[in-house]
């Protein structure tokens, strides 16, 4: 039990004002997001972790062949003292290319909880079909 | 197909460093140092109140359990689960799921009734009134003789 409560107390960190970098003020920056991609036989949907993004700062443009990500991210606490920090605060870029097997035109995006869920579907050409065997 | 491609004058990503600790200490035991820690914090602070911000995108704060003990220690525990699919592969993963736990120790005593959260857009807010011990006082400098 004591054991148990010494490990416990060594657990717990004291923030290190030392720590305080300047990126942790809202700077220049642009920083990547982190995406994960699924596919299936009708899609690809990719989940990108935005926090700090709103739906209205949310860009993202398809051109050229690429898929354009920019997330806007605003000052935030302003009006407080900026003590110290462990993260930075700044704009999310990011793009990826697009191969010819994606609808352009119906790519959709949604963002929930700082998560933007883009949605690529397959053109109808790229779906996976079933052949049918004839017996011969 | 679709493929990941990095624009030159993007920096590394600071989530896809702290990421990266996630995956390795994520349900696997402790965090070996401070700097492997999830979720990274920021403070900021004025006469009354502390306000701690985490980035936590795709929770909800019913995934979240936070409490503070003592009147300073401030704990963060949650669990995020990767989205379900039917059919299908991952082409690619770079987020991290799992289980976390952080506790830290707040540089002021706090009102540990009326700390209040917030989670919107990915980023939970913790708003904590600073016990009025712990808020500045003027000091009145009397002019001696």
């Amino acid at each position: 039990m004591n054991n148990e409560l010494t490990t416990t107390e060594k657990n717990v960190e004291q923030l290190d004002a030392s720590a305080t970098p300047s990126e942790s003020w809202h700077d220049d920056s642009i920083y990547s997001p982190r995406f994960d991609c699924w596919e299936s036989a009708e899609e690809i949907v990719m989940y990108g972790d935005l926090p700090g993004v709103m739906p209205e700062d949310l860009d993202i443009k398809f051109e050229d062949g690429q898929l354009l990500i920019h997330g806007r991210v605003q000052a935030r606490h302003s009006d407080y003292e900026f003590r110290f920090g462990e993260y930075g605060l700044g704009d999310y870029k990011r793009s990826f290319h697009v191969g010819e097997m994606i609808d352009v035109d119906s790519i959709s995006a949604e963002l929930k909880n700082g998560v933007a869920i883009i949605r690529l579907p397959k053109s109808e050409h790229a779906k996976p079909r079933k052949i049918e065997v004839k017996s011969a | 197909m679709l493929a990941s491609r990095w624009e030159p004058s993007v920096q590394m990503n600071r989530l896809r460093r702290e990421m990266d600790r996630l995956f390795d200490h994520w349900g696997n035991g402790r965090p070996t140092s401070s700097r492997h820690t999830f979720p990274p914090l920021n403070l900021w602070a004025n006469d009354e109140q502390l306000i701690v911000e985490a980035e936590l995108p795709g929770f909800e704060l019913e995934d979240l359990e936070i409490t503070v003990t003592g009147g300073n220690r401030l704990r963060i525990a949650g669990e995020r689960r990767p989205p379900e699919h039917q059919e299908g592969q991952w082409l690619q993963r770079e987020r991290g799921f799992g289980k976390f736990q952080r506790s830290v120790d707040l540089p002021a005593y706090v009102d540990s009734n009326n700390v209040s959260a917030h989670l919107q857009h990915g980023v939970l807010t913790l708003t904590m009134p600073k016990r009025e011990e712990a808020r500045p006082r003027r000091i009145e400098v009397k002019v001696g003789d």
